[in-house]
């Protein structure tokens, strides 16, 4: 790989890349996100390369494995460009038919390609199935047309332009500016602005400052930030430089999870290519720029991804919170300014560079712009990632891209933000996917993990089961959380087990307003937030269970 | 050192940057209980007791004196409403551990505090750190840790460490203020040290 030394270099290297490309060569890109590869997909893919060796196809036809598609629900699934064919519930018994029959015959096969539940109407191309078609897929729409172990592929997609762009053409005060004009809010859970915390960091006094990248992803039910980061892991770099240039830092750290191998190899490449390439490291792409990036993984515990937590573990000490009354981005990892960002919000920013500020605002609501990554699950027909507009309703992500609820049954309720979030009933879906109204609904946005529930779902039980993942995954440190998850979760195992007695709503909820208060983090002061909105909007399911010792969900058999 | 004029309960303290909110209304005399607390260590932030109202620019906040930097026109309160509900709920938590605490006891008599409103669970331990901190901050020798996390965290002796340093220090044992320590300690020492079978 040459070193490039300069924008015109970038782009005459993105010329070259393209120039190799035919756009006729037939490709198989295979998904290989988390939810195929579980599905078997590895296999399909060592089928189609054993098969294309077997005919000698191998120089005629390119094999891709990408990151994940969306449509988990259908995998494993691949796509065949350059038509564009999607096949889905792929198995290796597949692949010679595949081979023959499209990639060389062209031709479709009927029984692969998706059939809508309702008409029966079949659809061959990827971007005309209902679940694809009305999404916005600004961040995750090139994901199937990217080889993410390999740099070119996201060059050809006009790659590094963003970052060209800001070191040669803007200075870090003007990328602020673009940032802050365009209202970008955090992913990651507080939608606090991204660039009111850049600024924050760029002003601290200090030579030293640290750019971080949370792609710890804790949350049971969110899914969106490593299908995002496995598929398209130079996007998120390429962000992560553009906010290490604005802030004035020199050193990045990527926290990613343990137990993410396919995640942490995608990422080591992509390190190890853009620094061959000049894109990061020492004087980036000649612009007298240095930054360089270490991946730190997490020692297994859900509290790990609250931002003082991590920059502790970065350090390497055990991840336990530190009150935040002087700011992590004044003072954060070895008590140096410190800006950390979720993995979705900084792969927004080189878009933002790229087609400005007002563009980007122009989509969303009027305070929640852009577009949000959905991890949709539960009891919903189509699960899987879904990127839509802020300011989508609640109910076309159920019905129009989740397609319903399956087995003919009832909606009860969406869940956002997981034992951090709250639950908002079926009655409320018409509101929009907006940081403030989540909120105000008692159901913070979280990092876009939709659980839905159908009928049959207990919240007693769910509410159970929220502060029994909680009691392991705490620090344990601050009594608050330790004891107050204690014992809500005593209480809530009572009355889900028929033994509630009159007074423990009443206790509960002066536990959970003492929790919410004195703990030391947010995580703890978040424990009992989805109690409280179960409380709010399914109290008589409470009562139920402790006065008639009747679980109206019949799920809790044995009250 | 530039000095910071705040008001705790009413009253003007002049306060040195730096300082906490329970220094400076240490200085002064204004106690806020604490469990957590101890002048030789580091601010750890775990009891939560010291939880008082701060308000900055008409905007109240509950947080741990402790910890909270004093600052330019802040305003305390060490006792309120809320701020007592606090003290009270965290007592009566803990009082569930370690009913027997004559500290703990001392405090809920001053707060109202019930100790049978949760059930009992005594496990002796409070949480408190100040065995663990003492160990790691002033004597630093580290003999003794948190194990695990969440619910199920627990002081734990390293018996290797233990055998050779805590014979002849125990400085931490007049800092537990439940008997929690002593026991762990026991439990160590029978642990490494085996009686000798017949």
């Amino acid at each position: 790989m040459p070193r490039i030394n300069s924008a015109a270099e970038l782009e005459e290297l993105r010329k070259s890349i393209l120039a190799q490309k035919d756009p006729d060569k037939p490709c198989i890109a295979i998904c290989a996100g988390a939810s195929c590869l579980g599905l078997g997909n590895d296999k399909v893919i060592s089928a189609f390369e054993e098969e294309l060796r077997k005919q000698s196809l191998e120089a005629k036809v390119d094999i891709r494995a990408t990151g994940c598609h969306g449509f988990c629900e259908k995998g494993p699934s691949v796509v065949i460009y350059p038509e564009e064919i999607c096949y889905l519930q792929v198995t290796p018994a597949d692949v010679p038919e595949i081979i023959a029959q499209t990639v060389i015959g062209k031709k479709v096969i009927d029984r692969l390609i998706y059939t809508d539940p309702n008409t029966g109407a079949k659809v061959a191309q990827q971007s005309e199935i209902p679940f694809y078609k009305n999404q916005t897929r600004l961040l995750i729409g090139n994901s199937p047309k990217i080889n993410p172990k390999n740099i070119d592929d996201y060059l050809a997609m006009g790659g590094y332009a963003a970052l060209a762009k800001a070191l040669f053409e803007m200075s870090p005060q003007e990328v602020l500016g673009e940032i802050k004009l365009a209202n970008l809010r955090g992913r990651g859970g507080g939608g606090f602005p991204a660039g009111s915390k850049w600024e924050t960091a760029r002003n601290a006094p200090g030579e030293e400052k640290y750019v971080i990248v949370n792609a710890h992803e804790g949350e049971p039910g969110a899914f969106m930030d490593r299908a995002l980061f496995t598929g398209n892991p130079h996007l998120v770099l390429e962000g992560l430089i553009i906010g290490a240039y604005t802030i004035g830092s020199g050193q990045g750290f990527i926290y990613t999870r343990h137990d993410t191998p396919v995640l942490r190899e995608n990422i080591d490449l992509a390190l190890a290519q853009a620094k061959e390439y000049g894109l990061l490291g020492d004087n980036i792409l000649g612009s007298g720029f240095d930054f360089n990036v270490e991946v730190h993984l997490d020692v297994g515990i859900f509290v790990s991804g609250e931002s003082s937590a991590l920059m502790r573990s970065i350090e390497g000490k055990a991840p336990e919170p530190r009150p935040k009354y002087i700011r992590t981005s004044v003072s954060g990892v070895w008590d140096r300014p410190t800006n950390l960002n979720n993995v979705e919000t900084w792969a927004n920013v080189p878009q933002i560079i790229n087609q400005g500020s007002q563009w980007y605002s122009s989509i969303g609501t009027e305070r929640s712009k852009g577009t949000k990554l959905i991890s949709l699950s539960g009891n919903i027909c189509n699960s899987g990632v879904v990127e839509v507009p802020m300011g989508t309703s609640l109910k076309d992500i159920v019905y129009d891209f989740g397609g319903g609820i399956p087995n003919g049954k009832q909606l009860k309720a969406v869940h956002f933000g997981g034992p951090m979030g709250g639950s908002i009933p079926a009655s409320l879906i018409d509101n929009p996917l907006d940081f403030d109204v989540l909120t105000k609904l008692g159901a913070s946005l979280g990092a876009g993990d939709m659980l839905v529930l159908d009928e049959d779902i207990c919240m007693v039980d769910l509410a159970r089961f929220f502060l029994e993942f909680l009691s392991g995954e705490s620090c344990g440190k601050c009594v608050p959380c330790r004891e107050g998850i204690r014992q809500m979760l005593k209480i809530l195992t009572n009355i889900s087990t028929g033994k509630g007695k009159e007074g423990d709503i009443e206790l509960l909820e002066d536990l959970a307003e003492v929790v919410s208060e004195a703990a030391l983090c947010s995580l703890g002061r978040s424990v009992a937030k989805p109690l409280l909105s179960m409380l709010k909007y399914f109290r008589d399911e409470f009562e139920a269970h402790i006065k008639e010792k009747r679980c109206p969900a019949l799920y809790c058999t044995r009250s | 050192m530039s000095k910071i004029i705040l008001i705790i309960d009413g009253k003007e303290v002049e306060a040195n940057e730096g300082m906490t909110i329970l220094q400076a209304a240490q200085s002064v005399g204004i106690v806020i209980p604490t469990l957590c607390h101890h002048e030789l260590l580091e601010p750890y932030g775990g009891c939560r007791l010291c939880t008082v109202e701060a308000e900055v620019r008409g905007r109240t906040k509950l947080v741990a004196a402790c910890l909270y930097p004093v600052e330019k026109d802040l305003i305390v309160r060490t006792k309120s409403q809320q701020v007592d509900k606090i003290r009270k709920m965290i007592l009566e938590l803990l009082l569930a551990h370690a009913p027997d605490s004559r500290e703990l006891q001392d405090l809920a008599k001053e707060y109202g505090a019930d100790k049978n409103r949760f059930g009992k669970e005594p496990s002796f331990c409070i949480h408190c750190g100040l065995c663990v901190r003492y160990c790691a901050e002033v004597t630093k020798k580290n003999a003794i840790c948190f194990i695990d996390k969440g619910t199920t965290r627990e002081i734990s002796f390293i018996p290797e460490i233990a055998a050779k340093e805590c014979w002849n220090c125990k400085e931490c044992f007049s800092l537990c203020p439940t008997e929690a320590l002593q026991a762990a300690f026991v439990l160590a020492q029978a642990l490494a040290f085996p009686a000798p079978t017949e």
